[in-house]
């Protein structure tokens, strides 16, 4: 069974126009769709990644998950049942269930707690063991992230370089002992050098506790490597779906190929065509109900406005992309 | 609170001593005000045993005359009044009663303060604007016609006097500080916090309040130095506690006596003391400003 399902889950944002456009020119707010009918499920034990260009929606997505943002339509279910609404110790298991790792090391540990209390916040403030269990789970959690507690535990995150401090992070969430992390691109903000570690460390984590994983990431070929499955997002909806090689090496959707062939390949006869895409990526506000794509799509006609495909949830293995044309565009070889 | 939560109530809390003493010891001006504060907290402590004479008692000098109006000498290191009463001695009792004034009502009206701030900070929406909305109201008061009808009604007792600084004085920390808790409140820890799954009583209090802890504390300092300022005024104008002195309230006494022009001594100490004591206050804050607002610190 599914560990996590999130079906048709939307997020819009209203834009609410200032005083004067309102009163005077009668301006009706509008409405960002930051996320759109999302359909996706994670399985026991998977990496799920998450692609797309900035803006898409992937934050959105991660902070509805982990249950900071409440979703304007949809569900999230965890283990079959919905998240939504829960209340007391209902909320406070799924809390501990899934956790979120963040994107920006600098900024998401407080400066005024010493290293092992962060780390050990979260147990402390959903009581999960007695004190001194509490205290030494996280010591014992700091050195298996590769952070010698003797050595760090007792420090601000201000005496941390941006890799420590992120396996600060990465160790506050796991000490959890979590079923789902959720990672928001844990590595952008770091130095180029350090990422592999870090990387590295997420990797080893999973193998040995067993935890399925959101992995957001823009970056394809960290994707490529890490994640089982792979999703790729534009605007707010689901382009394409499927196992990450297959995603990645055949790719259906047109905006998948685009974005593939935007990445550099470092196979010299594997070689792909790249569609042009027209224009420049916008902000999804009200946008018509079809493909968000469309408007830079080359293969674009007047349904492609009008229909909204939805992907198909349950078989892991499945390869589907969100595009009505599929079979034509493979069919006349474009 | 469980054992778990309570054993590390405080572990965010705390500055470590060590910041203090580099804050204090960063200028001049801060260590002067830091010692002396110092001194008037000894004095105030040991009031009792300081002073020579009883603050009401008439006073003969050693050759057994009435000593009325006596300018500071080697008997009467401060002078004393027109019906001979120390001034020495009623300095030092005054210190004791200014700074206790001065502690509480600065003390209260920061919990107040904060508390209100944080939580309309936090919360925003509905919760800020009725908080707003009372202070708001509270900052619309004027201070004297408030505590006019304070005292009529009530007496002229400490407990109102305290009561009636702390309504005046807890709407600027309360601002200052909301408008702290909601720039920390946008910060990611907080969503970190969050996600871990504390409660919001938790991020306000455990996650938060670290956060705005030197803000708060310059706050404490400078609500101090205002309760002494107001309660100087409200004694010189006759509105202090009549069953204890201050040293608002012996200026107070010294218009009464209508000695005002001849006794330049029974004006200067009080004086000097207040002036001292509030420009002190004023200096340690200033120190612990630079911690809460690192733009300062390159003036
Ligand atoms: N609180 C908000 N209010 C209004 N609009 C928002 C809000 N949060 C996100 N958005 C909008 O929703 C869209 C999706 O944002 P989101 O942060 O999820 O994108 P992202 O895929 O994480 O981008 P990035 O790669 O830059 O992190 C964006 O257009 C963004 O401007
Ligand atoms: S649905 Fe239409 S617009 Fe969207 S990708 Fe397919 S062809 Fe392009
Ligand atoms: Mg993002």
């Amino acid at each position: 069974m599914a560990v996590l399902e999130l079906d048709r889950l939307s997020r819009q944002f209203e834009l609410t126009p200032g005083f004067v456009e309102r009163v005077i020119q009668r301006k009706k707010p509008s409405y960002i769709k930051a996320v759109e009918r999302l359909s996706i499920s994670i399985g026991e034990n998977e990496i799920l990644g998450i692609a797309g260009e900035s803006g898409c929606g992937k934050s959105t997505t991660c902070t509805m998950v982990s249950g900071l943002l409440d979703p304007t339509e949809g569900d999230i279910r965890f283990r079959g049942n919905s998240i939504l609404g829960l209340k007391g110790a209902a909320i406070k298991d799924y809390r501990r269930a899934v956790q979120m790792i963040f994107q920006d090391p600098y900024e998401s540990l407080n400066p005024r707690f010493r290293i092992v209390d962060i780390v050990a916040e979260g147990p402390r403030a959903l009581e999960l063991w007695g004190a001194d269990e509490i205290k030494r789970r996280s010591l014992a959690m700091l050195d298996a992230v590769g952070l010698p507690s003797g050595k760090y535990a007792e420090r601000f995150p201000h005496e941390l370089s941006g890799g420590e401090r992120q396996r600060v992070g990465i160790a506050s969430a796991l000490v959890m002992e979590p079923e789902v992390i959720i990672a928001d691109e844990p590595l952008s903000m770091l130095d180029v050098s350090i990422r592999a570690g870090i990387l590295d460390l997420l990797r080893e984590m999973q193998a040995e506790r067993g935890f399925s994983s959101l992995y957001v990431s823009h970056d394809l070929s960290i994707l490529g490597n890490v994640a089982d499955r792979l999703l790729v997002m534009y605007l707010g909806q689901a382009m394409e779906i499927g196992p990450a090689e297959e995603v990645i090496r055949n790719p259906k959707h047109p905006y998948t190929k685009a974005l593939i062939g935007a990445v550099p390949i470092p196979d010299p006869r594997s070689r792909r065509e790249v569609p042009n895409i027209r224009g420049e990526i916008s902000k999804p506000i009200d946008p018509p109900p079809g493909c968000r794509f469309a408007p830079r799509c080359p293969y674009a006609n007047a349904s492609c406005n009008e229909t909204f495909i939805e992907m198909k949830t349950g078989d892991s293995s499945l390869h589907q992309a969100a595009c009505h044309r599929l079979d034509e565009i493979a069919n006349a070889g474009l | 609170m469980s054992s778990s939560g309570a054993s590390h109530k405080l572990h965010g809390l705390r500055l470590a001593l060590g910041e203090h003493y580099r804050i204090i010891n960063s200028n001049k001006l801060s260590q002067f005000g830091f010692w002396v504060i110092v001194v008037f907290t000894v004095i105030a402590l040991l009031a009792p045993w300081l002073a020579p004479y009883d603050p009401w008692e008439m006073t003969y000098d050693s050759e057994g005359n009435f000593a009325s109006l006596r300018p500071p000498s080697w008997e009467f290191p401060m002078g004393t009044t027109h019906l001979g009463y120390d001034l020495f001695s009623q300095l030092i009792l005054a210190t004791r009663t200014t700074l206790l004034i001065g502690v509480v009502s600065g003390f209260i009206s920061i919990v107040i303060g904060a508390n209100v701030g944080l939580i309309a900070g936090y919360y925003g929406g509905k919760v800020d604007e009725v908080l707003m909305r009372i202070t708001d109201i509270l900052y619309g008061m004027p201070f004297l016609p408030f505590i006019i009808v304070l005292i009529a009604l009530f007496g002229r007792k400490l407990e109102f006097i305290i009561l009636a600084i702390v309504l005046i004085i807890w709407r600027t920390s309360a601002r200052v500080i909301r408008a702290q808790a909601m720039s920390i409140k946008q910060r990611q820890f907080i969503q970190m916090a969050k996600a871990r799954g504390a409660s919001d009583f938790r991020i306000i209090y455990f996650h938060i309040l670290p956060n705005v802890m030197p803000l708060l504390l310059l706050y404490a300092a400078f609500n101090i130095a205002w309760s002494i300022i107001t309660e100087a005024s409200a004694s010189f104008l006759g509105f202090g506690d009549g069953e204890t002195i201050s040293w608002g309230g012996m200026l107070y006494e010294l218009w009464l006596s209508g000695k005002t022009r001849v006794a330049w001594w029974w004006f200067a100490s009080p004086s000097v003391c207040i002036i001292l004591l509030v420009v002190s206050l004023v200096f340690v804050s200033r120190a612990y400003e630079e911690v809460a607002n690192p733009r300062l610190r390159k003036r």
